[in-house]
């Protein structure tokens, strides 16, 4: 059933995946000399997955939900708990020790990471149910709230609810934060993980259940009036990027390997949705390629910090923080000028790449007959 | 015990005041643009660096009308730059723009002052000691309140009398409509940014003077919370910004002083959650009737 467009499509994928696979392994062989290069790549791959599932919501259904970094929260925490041996707990639980539940727990990482994914998307769907009913800003002022609480919640020594006390130190060790989560084993490993997440998330924006999504963010009333319920659409696509966006959290946490509730603040959500943006919303190659662009970006730049002598003069702008000024004027520009962000809402397939060679190879050709058409002219 | 609860509610009353003045700037705004400005609190922040800067130069009674100015400035400027542009554009983008400032001047302070706090300048006058029902406080305690009041009074004041004041509300009404009636949205819009910035700049020396130290991130949270206090109010509303900012600094610093601290902040997103839920128009809002 295959027609010859989709199959030209997984061929292009399955190549990209190929390379993609012998590069890392390539980096994986020779570990020492490119640590630096493969922790860049593990970041952006986790963006990635984190970018992706943030544009579900924001691109492809247009709920504009600002709530990320407590559901990363969430997906990261429960991660972290699972993942960390019960020799090492004693030392990171060094204040109030470990509730004793947990003491003696630890899953196999792709269990903790679905187990986070699990806990982020039931807390999104009981969470859904009053705020998804709030129109563009309200909502996002209201998901943004959440994540504040959340990280209230994680950070507070001890929670006091009526009826209920529990000792949150003893859980996620308050404000003192949680150490010694295991790592990737390889950047193979890592990437594998993003993969799967991708492309189930490319699964899904691309079924029936996507196509709901695309309908009832250009119009609510006309997707009302071919029988889609809305309610339900917004509530299913609020939980599935949840989801995902707790496994991100998962992910992130055994990239950093060490998580605090400071880590989760308002400026995490900015920053995915800036390369969500940066990307372009709505496009799913967009938000890989967003993300790339902002870490490896952020790391090219990384020359502004310190100071630079250009013909041994010594300038003095170049000093910590320029570079993220440079970094947040470069995304004003794009945020201003080029709305639609690098993607536009568009995809890298073959069948685009192509349109896109033409056009410049067009483009090409007429430039070089207007300098022979000037040529003869001066003749 | 009964005394201290007198005391954190009078410290309440005045975080309250100024909370006021900066919420207003959001409703002001989102009223005319509907649009979230995320930008105004770090405007407030920025605010507080100019005091710092103007203060270690000039003596106080001059610095503040200077710091309030350099403050009016930045708010029109940042309208101008990156939301007059996006003015056809969805309301999703110009959010993104919003968001995209904050995170810009956030950064600028960091760049230019570092992120270590600095010294808020010592206004003497404010720091007078004063004792109200048996309570120690300073002058800046007291006069917050009394400030915030009197400029809601002037505020409704201009809206009702001048014609800046009819344009705004006209612009707030039907945008399209009142620039068929010759109202001149451009200059309405940058005045309703001037009048934001000026009243979140007397905001900012009120919060800073009780407050010591200002880093690039001190404006963030506060910012939040008056969009809160905006939208408890009902927001379009100005009376509504007034009690809403009330309402959340006393609030707030009930639970602190009931020694739930850490619960403070998420409990004035607890308010928002729950004020959406069953009033999502605010105290004071009207109610307005999607039309398709």
């Amino acid at each position: 059933m295959l027609n010859k467009n989709k199959l030209i499509n997984i061929i292009f994928a399955t190549i990209i995946i190929a390379v993609s696979v012998l590069i890392l392994v390539y980096l994986d062989i020779h570990e020492k000399s490119f640590r630096y290069e493969i922790s860049i790549i593990n970041k952006a791959l986790v963006y990635a997955v984190i970018a992706l599932s943030m544009n579900i919501a924001i691109g492809f259904t247009g709920l504009f939900s600002l709530g990320q970094a407590g559901f990363l929260a969430i997906g990261a925490y429960v991660t972290a708990i699972l993942t960390i041996s019960p020799e090492d707990k004693i030392s990171v639980y060094y204040v109030d020790g470990v509730a004793n539940f947990l003491q003696n727990i630890q899953f196999s990482p792709v269990v903790a990471i679905l187990i986070g994914g699990l806990s982020a998307a039931i807390v999104a769907s009981i969470l859904g149910f009053p705020v998804l009913r709030l129109k563009s800003d309200y909502l996002a002022i209201a998901t943004l709230g959440f994540a504040e609480i959340i990280r209230a919640v994680i950070a507070t020594p001890q929670l006091n609810l009526p009826g209920l006390k529990i000792n949150m130190n003893r859980i996620t060790n308050g404000s003192f934060g949680l150490k010694n989560i295991p790592n990737f084993k390889s950047s193979l490993e890592c990437f594998i993980y993003c993969l799967i997440c991708i492309v189930l998330m490319i699964f899904i924006i691309k079924s029936t259940i996507g196509r709901d999504f695309r309908a009832v963010r250009e119009d609510e009333i006309a997707a009302q009036s071919v029988g889609i319920n809305i309610f339900k659409t917004k509530e299913l696509s609020f939980i599935i990027s949840s989801f995902f966006t707790g496994i991100g959290g998962g992910l992130l946490a055994m990239y950093l390997r060490s998580i605090e509730s400071k880590t989760f603040s308002i400026n995490l959500t900015y920053e995915i949705l800036l390369m969500v943006v940066l990307g372009g919303i709505g496009s799913i190659s967009g938000s890989i390629v967003g993300s790339f662009l902002v870490n490896v970006g952020k790391e090219v730049l990384r020359f502004c910090d310190t100071p630079q002598n250009i013909f041994g003069i010594q300038i003095p702008i170049f000093r910590t923080g320029f570079r993220m000024v440079i970094y947040s004027i470069l995304l004003m520009i794009i945020v201003l000028f080029f709305r639609k962000g690098i993607m536009g809402g568009k995809e890298i397939s073959p069948k685009e790449i192509s349109k896109f060679l033409k056009r410049t190879v067009d483009k090409f050709n007429m430039f070089i007959n207007r300098i022979k058409k000037k040529k003869g002219e001066i003749r | 015990m009964n005394l201290n609860l007198l005391e954190q509610a009078m410290i309440g009353i005045s975080i309250g005041g100024a909370y006021a003045l900066i919420a207003i700037g959001y409703t002001l705004v989102y009223g005319i643009l509907r649009l979230i400005n995320f930008a105004h609190g770090d405007i407030f922040m920025m605010a507080g660096y100019f005091m710092i800067f103007c203060a270690s130069i000039l003596p106080i009674y001059v610095a503040i009308p200077i710091t309030i100015i350099e403050t009016c400035i930045l708010g029109v400027l940042i309208e101008k730059v990156a939301y007059k542009p996006l003015r056809e554009a969805p309301r999703m983008s110009i959010m993104i723009s919003a968001i995209g400032v904050s995170y810009l001047l956030q950064n600028l302070a960091t760049y230019l002052f570092t992120a270590i706090p600095i010294q808020y300048p010592r206004i003497e006058f404010l720091k007078t000691p004063i004792t109200l029902f048996g309570v120690l406080t300073n002058l800046a305690n007291i006069i917050t309140p009394i400030i915030a009041i009197l400029l809601v009074l002037f505020l409704i004041w201009i809206l009702k009398n001048t014609k800046v004041g009819l344009s705004m509300r006209a612009v707030s009404r039907d945008y399209e409509a009142a620039s068929l009636m010759g109202v001149k949205i451009n200059k309405t819009i940058s005045w309703t940014f001037i009048i934001g910035s000026s009243l979140a700049a007397i905001g900012s020396i009120l919060y800073f003077s009780n407050r010591s130290a200002v880093f690039p991130y001190s404006g963030s949270l506060p910012g939040l919370k008056c969009f809160v206090a905006a939208v408890f109010g009902g927001i379009g509303s100005i009376p509504g910004a007034l009690i809403g900012g009330f309402f959340i600094g006393i609030c707030e610093n009930l639970i602190k002083s009931a020694g739930y601290s850490t619960f403070s902040d998420a409990f004035t997103f607890v308010v928002l959650i729950i004020m959406l839920l069953f009033r999502p128009t605010g105290l004071f809002g009207e109610k307005l009737i999607e039309k398709v």
